[in-house]
């Protein structure tokens, strides 16, 4: 099952894989003392970022703006690691990186690329799936930085489909774990209008589901049609009216609404979920294990904090660059068997060891609730234990996920 | 003057013998706690710069060494008063550092920038700034004084640097995020550990190869809680103290046959180590508990816990006897 990968790999790899031994077997010399920084031993590792620009709404309260280049600067700074790293082995990387228009065809795009081999993508689910079933991208790695859609490690996993940002699923499950925690398992949840809103809302009931938490109530808010700055302070009491609750969990990716409800909810109570205490792979307060530096270097590079997608699009190139460091090498077919291999391990400024579920690729890592201030808690939570390691108590689990992908003999 | 003189001088200087003091820095707090070796009590608490890191003495401990990382120094502190006498220039963000033989070339790891600076502490100057891996860290010096390393957290490497060129002349890639690195009394083996990778790899200085990944197991414990930090070896070379972060044990690796023989339960997120000069009191600093465990390095028994300041990180034990220092300064100089 966890070899899978590593199987996979070879197997794929085929003739063309055995006409680089050469190059790989050259690589894989060890540095001979007294060279600082040996001479590269071939050609460049290029990784691909692919980007389809989504557009997004103004912001209500002057907050920035989501950034242009969000995920896009995260894999310039991986690339700039890796390069730092690899020059001490003669490895180098490229990046080229493209962007999509609304509206533009994602694939014919992902066909024009020189390089399919390692694609980072920062694309909806339905683009995701839509280059994942390209037979173009049939040799290709795709790593998801911008899809937190659970079926995307469901049933709609895809073996060729690696995801570095972490699902929905095991951020509800962060949340949700730190109000079992604090017994806090009383929710009243309120939805947005969005398509990921309602999603957001599901992955919040299964975790609830899971770590014995309870829905008490449910409502629906549309903010079409008022301006919410005006009148947050009667009109949320409605939608936050309800039994007996301890939190507010409020669904709203798209930051129409949620901001404003903090603080009008009808009870003093915490707001959780998409704003107020808001469980992310990434975000400014965190400081811990080292990620002051990774914060430091990034914000150097691009002038703002970095964000979970950017910190996502760090993880995919660094990933890869760890992969050709522990194989010693920049061809491709070698680099994705390490990449893919059982007991592959990468850091990743959290505290642990992250690697890739061997059920749906999916990066294990932990998962920060944050709000504006400071890291409040850092999931998995104290007390919640699994056999494996305590970082798949987030997220789907290999029972509980429908992907059968990656199990069974390679096709 | 001639030596038997100046030796004279010295040890007049050096007045009646004094108790063994272990100091702690306190990383959040920006002081240093000095404790009685014997009666393990806090004698003094004094402030220094920012985010204090690494110390390190003098031969003579007359002089105390501590990367103020924060303050982008390395302070050259009297350790009776407390008073900052000077700073060392030292390159952004110094973390760790290592005093050669010599007595006087520091090899200071600089975070933030990817170098090893290497500063000459008497004329307070910098005689080379090389570039490393990313993420610079732990330092170590063989006895030598032929060879120094730096260990890159991010690169996930060992640099070996030629002390005489002062250049980066190879890198031997280890586990996931290596922290700290310490040679063996002979000069043989270095002995690295690596926090995410959760092992310790012991090299073979002279091929830098790899020969040896220690791993370790602690009961009820998730394997990615073990974080090995800070390594100690026994005086008699017998032993090796590993930190293991998180999981707040130290281990006990048997040397010759690279078996864990104990863990040893300590404060939270132990961080590093230090023996006292007899080699038999080990001391451990607890980041997140704020204490320092010290234990019977012979029997591997904590004594007692001592509470120090908020997120104690380095710790080091004042040389007892002052040694003189040889003459002229053995790195940077070219033959």
């Amino acid at each position: 099952m966890v070899s899978s990968g590593a199987r996979r790999a070879r197997k794929r790899g085929g003739p063309q894989a055995a006409l680089r031994l050469a190059v790989v077997l050259a690589a894989l010399a060890p540095v001979s003392p007294g060279r600082a920084a040996p001479a590269p031993a071939g050609p460049p590792l290029t990784i691909q970022y692919l980007e389809r620009r989504v557009e997004r709404p103004v912001p209500l309260n002057n907050e920035d703006p989501i950034p242009a280049d969000e995920g896009a600067k995260g894999a310039e700074l991986g690339l700039k690691d890796s390069n730092a790293t690899g020059r001490f082995l003669g490895l180098s990387f490229g990046l080229d990186a493209k962007v999509v228009e609304p509206g533009d065809d994602i694939r014919q795009a992902f066909r024009d690329l020189a390089d399919r081999r390692f694609v980072v993508l920062n694309a909806p689910a339905a683009d995701v799936l839509a280059l994942a079933d390209l037979p173009e991208a049939k040799g290709s790695v795709l790593l998801n930085i911008g899809a937190p859609d659970t079926r995307l490690r469901d049933a709609d996993c895809r073996r060729n489909l690696l995801h570095v940002l972490p699902s929905r699923a095991m951020l509800a499950d962060a949340l949700v774990q730190f109000l079992a925690f604090k017994r806090w398992s009383r929710i009243l949840l309120v939805t947005g209008p969005a398509p990921g809103d309602a999603l957001y809302a599901e992955a919040l009931r299964r975790s609830a589901r899971k770590f014995g938490a309870r829905i008490v109530a449910e409502s629906r808010y549309d903010p079409q049609g008022g301006d919410v700055r005006d009148t947050a302070l009667r009109e949320f009491a409605l939608p936050t009216r309800g039994p007996e609750h301890d939190v507010v969990a409020v669904a709203d990716e798209a930051g129409a609404f949620g901001a404003s409800l903090n603080y009008n909810t009808a009870s003093p109570r915490p707001l959780v979920g998409t704003q107020g205490l808001a469980p992310a792979a990434w975000g400014r307060p965190v400081e811990a294990w080292a990620a002051v530096q990774l914060q430091g270097r990034f914000r150097k590079l691009a002038g703002r904090a970095m964000r979970p997608v950017d910190w996502a699009g760090w993880m995919a190139v660094h990933a890869v660059g760890e992969a050709a460091v522990k194989a010693r090498s920049a061809d491709p077919a070698t680099v994705r068997a390490a990449l893919t291999a059982p007991g592959f391990e990468i850091g990743g400024f959290k505290g642990r060891p992250l690697s890739f579920r061997a059920w749906d690729g999916q990066l294990r890592q932990p998962v920060f609730l944050l709000w504006p201030g400071a890291v409040t808690a850092t999931a998995p939570i104290e007390g919640f234990l699994h056999h494996r390691t305590e970082l798949d108590t987030l997220g789907l689990d290999e029972p509980e996920s429908a992907c059968r992908a990656f199990s069974g003999t390679p096709g | 003057m001639s030596r038997p003189a100046a030796l004279a001088l010295l040890l007049c200087l050096a007045g009646p013998a004094r108790a063994e003091e272990i100091f702690v820095s306190n990383e959040r707090d920006n002081t240093v706690s000095v404790i009685d070796g014997d009666s393990l009590e806090v004698l003094r608490t004094f402030p220094v710069g920012r985010r204090p890191r690494g110390l390190t003495f003098s031969q003579d401990g007359r002089a105390l060494y501590v990367c103020a990382s924060d303050s982008d120094a390395v302070q050259v502190i009297d350790p009776d008063t407390g008073e900052v006498r000077h700073n060392l220039p030292s390159g952004e963000d110094p973390e760790q550092f290592a005093l050669a033989p010599d007595g006087r070339t520091l090899f200071i790891a600089n975070e933030e920038n990817a170098t090893t600076t290497v500063v000459d502490a008497q004329s307070r100057k910098v005689l080379a700034q090389i570039d490393v891996g990313i993420e610079p860290e732990g330092v170590a010096v063989s006895p030598d004084g032929r060879t120094a390393v730096t260990t890159s957290e991010t690169t996930n490497m060992v640099h070996w640097i030629d002390t005489k060129s002062l250049a980066a002349v190879d890198a031997t890639p280890v586990g996931q995020r290596p922290r700290f690195a310490a040679f063996t009394a002979d000069g043989a083996r270095l002995w690295a550990s690596s926090e995410i990778g959760g092992t310790v790899s012991v090299i073979d200085v002279a091929t830098r190869q790899v020969m040896r990944t220690i791993e370790f197991a602690v009961k009820g414990i998730a394997a990615d809680r073990i974080q090995p930090v800070g390594i100690q070896l026994s005086k008699d070379g017998r032993h090796a103290f590993v930190a293991l972060g998180p999981s707040d044990r130290v281990a006990v690796v048997d040397t010759a046959t690279y078996a864990v023989e104990s863990y040893i339960l300590v404060g939270r997120r132990v961080w590093q180590l230090a023996l006292n000069a007899a080699g038999t009191r080990l001391f451990a600093t607890n980041g997140v508990s704020g204490d320092v465990t010290v234990i019977d390095a012979a029997t591997f028994k904590p004594i007692k816990t001592v509470k120090v300041g908020r997120f104690p990180w380095g710790a080091a034990a004042r040389p007892m006897t002052p040694a003189q220092a040889p003459d002229g300064r053995a790195a940077g100089a070219v033959p």
